[in-house]
Parts: C-alpha cells; sequence; structure tokens
C-alpha cells in the first residue's frame, strides 16, 4: 500500500477543518484577502497545502472532484480522506483541481449552476507560483469596502476576460480560488477585475 | 477515557461540511437562498433551528459567542441557546456586543455598529420574500432567476392604497446588489439601514425551509419603495425610560393594569451599557393612568 496517501491529513479532524473553513470563509467574504491554511494538511506532490486543506475540509462523497491535470497520488490522498470521487465529467465536478498550463479558456466547461439554482456550480482551485509579486489586479464588489489589489504570479493569458465573461454571467458562474503553498485567496464571481 | 456524546458544536462533520459548502455559495451569490439539508435539531423548528446550524458550523473554540430575542440577551430562546454552545462546543460567551467574534439573533442588529471580524448570523422563519405572493417555490426560484420582482412592489403599493404609507414595519424586503430580493428576516424595518454596506458579515440561516443565505461585507442593500414615497424607519417621541438613549429601537413595556407603560431599549446590552456609563432616563411611570394622546411610535 502506498502510504504517501494515508499520511498528511487534518491532525485533529473536525479543529482543523474548521479553521481551514473559517479561513476561506474569510476569504471568500473579502476577496482580495490572503488566508493562512498552512500547517494543517501535507498533501502528496504537486498539491499545495492550501488546497489539500480546502479539499479535506469541503469535500465528500456528495462532492465529485476533477483534476485536471494527471496528479495520482494527490488524487488518491484526497479519496482517502474524504471519500469524494474523481470524476472526469467536468460539469458533474463541485470541486475541480485546476492545472497550471495557464489556459483560461477551458473553464467555462465546468458547471455555473442554473437560473433557479445557480449554487449549483463549481469552485475552482488554482495553483500558482505566488499570490504576491505579480501583475497588479483591482477589485472591486461584495466583500470590499472600495477596491483592493492583488499580485498574483503565473496567471496564464485571457485570465482577465475569462474572469470578466464569468462574472458577465452573473448569478451564474464559477468561483475560483487561487492556492499558493500555504495560502489561498478567493475569487468569486461577484469580484470584478481590472489591470491595475 | 470517555468518549463525548456527541460531536463539538453537537453537528456532526459531514453536517457541518454541507453547511459550510452552502454558505461559501451563499457568499459568492449575494442574497440569494442556498438550499441545504437542515437536520432535527434538539430544539423545535421555529426556534431558531437555522441561526443554530450555521452557527454550529462556523464556530471554533476560541470564538467568544452573543445571543440576542428581539435585542434582549436574557429571554428564552437567547439563554438557551447559549447555553447549548456553551454545553456543546464549550465557547466562550458574552453579552456584550464589541467583545463577540460571532453573533446569533432572533430579529434585531445590535446598536453598536458591528467590527469587521465580527459575523452575525440571523434566525429566519420564512426566508422567501415572494411566499405569501406566490406559494409555489417552483414558482419563486424561477421569479428570482428572472429577476421577476414586479409583485413585491404591487404588495408595497397595495399598502399605500389601503392605509396611505408603506405598512409593512417588519421582515421589509430589500434589494441586495441591485439583483435578488431577498427577506431580511423579521428584523424591524428600523434595523435595515445597518444591513447596507455593514462591515461584518452577515448570514441568515431557515431552518425549518431548509435555506442559507448571506450578505458579504460591505454589500449594498437597498430597502425596496417608492419615489414619492420612500423608505423610513420608525421613530420614537420620547427617549429610553432607563438610559435615555434616543434614535435606538424602543419596546413598549406595560407596567400596570391602568394604561401605564414605558419605552425603554431593545438592546439590553446598549442600555446597560449607557447606563453604566452614568445615562439616566425619566424612569417610571412615563406613561400611565391615561390613554395616550399620541402615536407614540411613527408607522
Amino acid at each position: 500500500m502506498n502510504l504517501a496517501m494515508v499520511d498528511g491529513g487534518f491532525a485533529e479532524p473536525v479543529f482543523g477543518s474548521q479553521r481551514a473553513f473559517r479561513a476561506l470563509m474569510d476569504a471568500f467574504a473579502r476577496p482580495g484577502s490572503v488566508a493562512d491554511l498552512s500547517g494543517l494538511v501535507l498533501p502528496p506532490a504537486p498539491m499545495s497545502p492550501a488546497a489539500g486543506a480546502v479539499l479535506l475540509a469541503l469535500a465528500d462523497g456528495d462532492t465529485p472532484v476533477f483534476f485536471e491535470t494527471d496528479m495520482p497520488d494527490a488524487k488518491a490522498w484526497v479519496a482517502f480522506h474524504t471519500g469524494a470521487t474523481a470524476t472526469t465529467e467536468a460539469q458533474a465536478a463541485r470541486f475541480v483541481h485546476l492545472g497550471e498550463t495557464g489556459d483560461c479558456t477551458g473553464w467555462s466547461r465546468f458547471a455555473v449552476g442554473t437560473a433557479e439554482y445557480p449554487d449549483r456550480s463549481a469552485t475552482l482551485l488554482l495553483p500558482l507560483e505566488a499570490l504576491r509579486g505579480g501583475r497588479r489586479l483591482i477589485l472591486s464588489g461584495p466583500g470590499i469596502e472600495t477596491t483592493t489589489e492583488i499580485a498574483p504570479q503565473g496567471l496564464g493569458a485571457g485570465f482577465l476576460d475569462v474572469m470578466a465573461a464569468n462574472r458577465a454571467g452573473f448569478p451564474l458562474g464559477f468561483d475560483l480560488v487561487l492556492v499558493s503553498g500555504g495560502e489561498a485567496l478567493a475569487l468569486p464571481r461577484t469580484t470584478h477585475i481590472q489591470e491595475a | 477515557m470517555t468518549l463525548p456524546a456527541y460531536n463539538f458544536a453537537y453537528l456532526d462533520e459531514q453536517t457541518k461540511r454541507m453547511i459550510r459548502r452552502a454558505i461559501l455559495k451563499g457568499i459568492a451569490i449575494p442574497g440569494y437562498q442556498v438550499p441545504f439539508a437542515s437536520r432535527e435539531m434538539p430544539m423545535p423548528y421555529g426556534w431558531g433551528t437555522g441561526g443554530v446550524q450555521v452557527t454550529a458550523a462556523i464556530l471554533g473554540p476560541d470564538d467568544v459567542l452573543k445571543v440576542i430575542d428581539q435585542g434582549a440577551d436574557d429571554t428564552t430562546n437567547a439563554v438557551s441557546i447559549r447555553a447549548f454552545f456553551a454545553k456543546t462546543a464549550n465557547v466562550a460567551t458574552t453579552t456584550k456586543t464589541a467583545d463577540a467574534t460571532i453573533i446569533q439573533t432572533r430579529h434585531r442588529i445590535p446598536e453598536e455598529k458591528l467590527k469587521a471580524h465580527q459575523t452575525i448570523v440571523f434566525q429566519v422563519p420564512i426566508p422567501e420574500p415572494l411566499r405569501f405572493l406566490e406559494p409555489r417555490e417552483t414558482e419563486t426560484r424561477v421569479m428570482h432567476g428572472l429577476e421577476e420582482y414586479g409583485l413585491v412592489h404591487v404588495k408595497l403599493y397595495e399598502d399605500i392604497a389601503q392605509h396611505g404609507h408603506i405598512a409593512t414595519t417588519y421582515a421589509y424586503p430589500v434589494k441586495v446588489e441591485g439583483r435578488y430580493v431577498m427577506d431580511p428576516s423579521p428584523i424591524p424595518k428600523f434595523d435595515n439601514p445597518k444591513l447596507d454596506r455593514s462591515p461584518a458579515l452577515q448570514l441568515f440561516g431557515a431552518g425549518r425551509e431548509k435555506r442559507i443565505y448571506a450578505l458579504p461585507p460591505f454589500t449594498q442593500v437597498t430597502s425596496l419603495d417608492f419615489e414619492d414615497h420612500p423608505f423610513a424607519v420608525q421613530t420614537f417621541s420620547r427617549p429610553c425610560a432607563l438610559c435615555n438613549a434616543t434614535g435606538v429601537y424602543m419596546d413598549e413595556v406595560v407596567t400596570d393594569d391602568r394604561g401605564g407603560r414605558m419605552f425603554v431599549c431593545s438592546d439590553t446590552d446598549n442600555c446597560e451599557t449607557r447606563q453604566a456609563d452614568g445615562h439616566k432616563g425619566p424612569g417610571l411611570p412615563q406613561l400611565g393612568g391615561s390613554a395616550p394622546t399620541a402615536r407614540e411610535t411613527a408607522r
């Protein structure tokens, strides 16, 4: 048996998942703020601790997870700790672990909900090199008093166009969480993103 | 070793995950009612089971919890819910608004301005603002989807036609970020302006109706009205009998069987804090003996 899939879960599942959720809830409530999810879980590479904490806190048998790139160890780890099935059907996925390929145009294939139930939409986790020190972007929308700035590194070409289209479809849309190392930054569908 | 009889904060982990996912989608779609698999709680539906489930899902060991019922920390619902979490989650509780990290409320928003690190959880009986106008859930879902809110304005217009003014005084419908019409729960319309661009995260839980919705901080919340009948909050003609506060929401307290009564702050923490600071109201009897000469509360 591969022990990599067993190790690295929450040391205290009840309190670890609560901490991860609260940090993520604050991140969703205040887009642009960076949530600290470090020190909670240690998933097999190439999955980041932040992405691992989000999935272990929120995924279970009711939420199929889609892996855009092949990461067998991390996939087995998520399956072992959450019981979530890995799906290859984009529309069925509630959580999506995107690849670092930089291609954003394919994101539109994931569920955005329906007019009656816009909540039946995917939450996408986008692994990046860093959440700071990149090209400056200006955010506005619910959760932000006036405007706020982020500067993630490694966003793909066409990112702003894809996010603008996602915003325009409100209340339908996916919700995006940028993850890097132990940090996460949420960009829910309500957030306007502009170049600085 | 003795095993605990139940999980931290009562709910099992799978239930918490389901509620947590609903909360995140609620925050991502402000004002939209997210369905969730509401559980049986050790209290009847109608006693705040929606708020209790939301609180249980977000609560951590470091939180400080305040629970209010119609503004009061010392009424049955508030006392029992506070005791419930003190027992099942062993969290610190407080009656001080400023000290709380999570405030669960039945039908009031504290007078003291909420801050960014605080989360307020509303107990909601009927989350659907269109329910009394259209009983079918399938239809109200479509109406929200199509942003078809004409009926709500007809209801407010009928108020004006019958009473000469908008007679809705609580659960006054609001529009969130220009999109979803939302029931703010039966808070007095006095509290509606506090919903708008609040620095605190606002979560709403309806247990019997199985819905969760949310207002992220700094979300635009507008009370519905007409140009010639603009939205206005209740005003009170006299100050609090105990702390002399003005510009706060008051409860009318009957003090004898001859028409004696007094008006006191609905927010007990605000009133007690002011009294401790040396503010003193006119006390008893504020009114009495005869029928009131003027309407005490504006509409």
